[in-house]
């Protein structure tokens, strides 16, 4: 039930709580609900818990994270 | 960016466990709490790469594993009950309890379905009027925004054959109850990343702060496990006891608002029982009473009971972190897998499994 992986977003439909999409976790296509990330659009990668969408993973903050480890010698 | 093979880099590893190796001067044990990180640190070796006095502790974050056999003995009951289709996620199939499992009740004929959410279990309801549907909503609080969804939807159409026997649990408390034992080893935590997703970070600062304990927030990729490792001995090292985020593309200080508010709308707190550890104060969720029409046990009758006794199996010390699934005389002779004695070795997110799976693997590799 603790789907660790993050699942890109291939289409959306719906509104609210109806909200939903499909989404490929490295090539298995789920369906998952995005009622609780209304700002996620088609490319976006989510982090999915028993169906359901629990956050739009944050490109701009994994960069951070790769600058500071590119910093510190850790990455190229 | 597609955020897996990025945290994996062999190089970027490679050096932040030379760097954990420079900043440790002395021994620290530190607690991953969520099963689904022991299983990465199992799978990915993580574990041999730190120094020898710096160790990972396994915690409690096994849902399957914590849930009560009384819970599962309820289970059992309303999926014999007739006209009953009784959902549940695949882990919970083989939990034994006092009287078998759920694999086993199927077998004899009851109808229990596999479900990968609750809401597939709302679209059962919808397409069989005529059946009670019940859902096993089990987990810790990455899982109770699907089941609080489940509920409002189900409420939202109407459905009157629709309900959850909830045996949700919480982190925070547990990890209160964990330090609360005066002979507990734990320096630091890693807590689970997915769980603060969700919940945010405000409830681990009083912790912090009071236990003078790290609790730094991690994901489940080897390069964000390293980070963390290295982000609490440095505050180790340094006598310091904060809540740090490594995982900042995953956690927002304030959790998910939309996710945590229809959690918060659908449940309250109670006191729970944790299989192999005990009752802890305020550390379940059930379900508000404005939604009684959707909570199992108002309709079948209450979970009862403390836990049963368990065999010799160590699996309330394996999730306690005050023993490693190796220590246990019975692991991987009298217990693996396939013939598990307790639930650590049932649960596919459970320590035992995991030292069975990945060590086993190592030794052949």
């Amino acid at each position: 039930m603790c789907l660790a992986v993050p699942g890109r977003l291939l289409e959306i439909t719906g509104q609210d709580l109806e909200r939903s999409g499909r989404a490929d976790f490295g090539g298995v296509m789920r369906e998952v609900s995005l009622a609780f990330v209304p700002e996620t659009a088609v490319g976006d990668y989510v982090i999915v818990h028993a169906g359901v969408a629990i956050a739009r993973l944050d490109e701009e903050a994994a960069a951070r994270t790769f600058a500071a480890l590119a910093e510190a010698g850790a990455v190229e | 960016m597609r955020y897996v093979e990025e945290f994996r880099q062999p190089a970027a590893v490679a050096r932040l466990a030379e760097r954990i190796r420079a900043t440790a001067t002395r021994p620290w044990s530190i607690m991953e709490v969520c099963g689904g990180q022991t299983h990465a640190i199992m799978r990915f070796g993580l574990d041999e790469l730190l120094p020898e006095g710096v160790s990972l502790l396994h915690g409690p974050g096994c849902p399957v594993c914590v849930t009560p056999a009384a819970a599962i003995d309820k289970a059992l009951e309303i999926a014999a009950t007739p006209g009953v289709i009784f959902c549940t996620f695949g882990d919970m199939l083989r939990v034994p309890a006092e009287a078998g499992d759920l694999a086993e009740a199927k077998a004899r004929g009851a109808d229990v379905r596999v479900v990968y959410s609750p809401l597939d279990a709302v679209k059962i309801a919808e397409q069989e009027p005529d059946r009670e549907v019940v859902f096993f909503a089990v987990g810790f609080e990455t899982t109770a925004p699907a089941n609080g969804l489940a509920v409002r939807l189900a409420q939202g159409q109407g459905l009157k054959n629709f309900s959850l026997l909830v045996t949700q649990v919480l982190v925070p408390p547990a990890l209160e109850a964990l330090l609360a034992a005066p002979d507990h080893r734990i320096d630091a935590f890693l807590a689970a990343g997915h769980v603060c997703t969700v919940m945010g970070t405000a409830a681990y600062e009083p912790i912090a702060a009071v236990h003078r304990v790290p609790i730094v927030a991690t994901g489940f990729e080897p390069v964000d496990i390293l980070r963390s490792v290295m982000a609490a001995v440095r505050q180790l090292e340094a006598g310091e006891a904060r809540v740090e985020n490594v995982y900042e593309r995953a956690v927002a200080p304030e959790g998910n608002v939309a996710a945590r508010s229809a959690v918060e709308a659908v449940f309250e707190p109670v006191d729970r029982e944790w299989r192999g550890i005990g009752r802890i104060p305020a550390s379940g969720l059930a379900l508000r009473s404005e939604y009684r029409a959707f909570d199992a046990e108002a309709r079948f009758g209450e979970v009862k009971g403390e836990c049963a006794a368990e065999n010799h199996c160590i699996a309330g010390l394996v999730l306690q972190g005050r023993a490693t699934p190796d220590q246990c005389p019975a692991f991987g002779a009298e217990c693996t897998p396939e013939h598990p004695l307790g639930v650590t070795m049932v649960s596919s997110e459970g320590a035992c499994a995991a030292y069975y799976l990945y060590r086993a693997l190592r030794e052949t590799a």
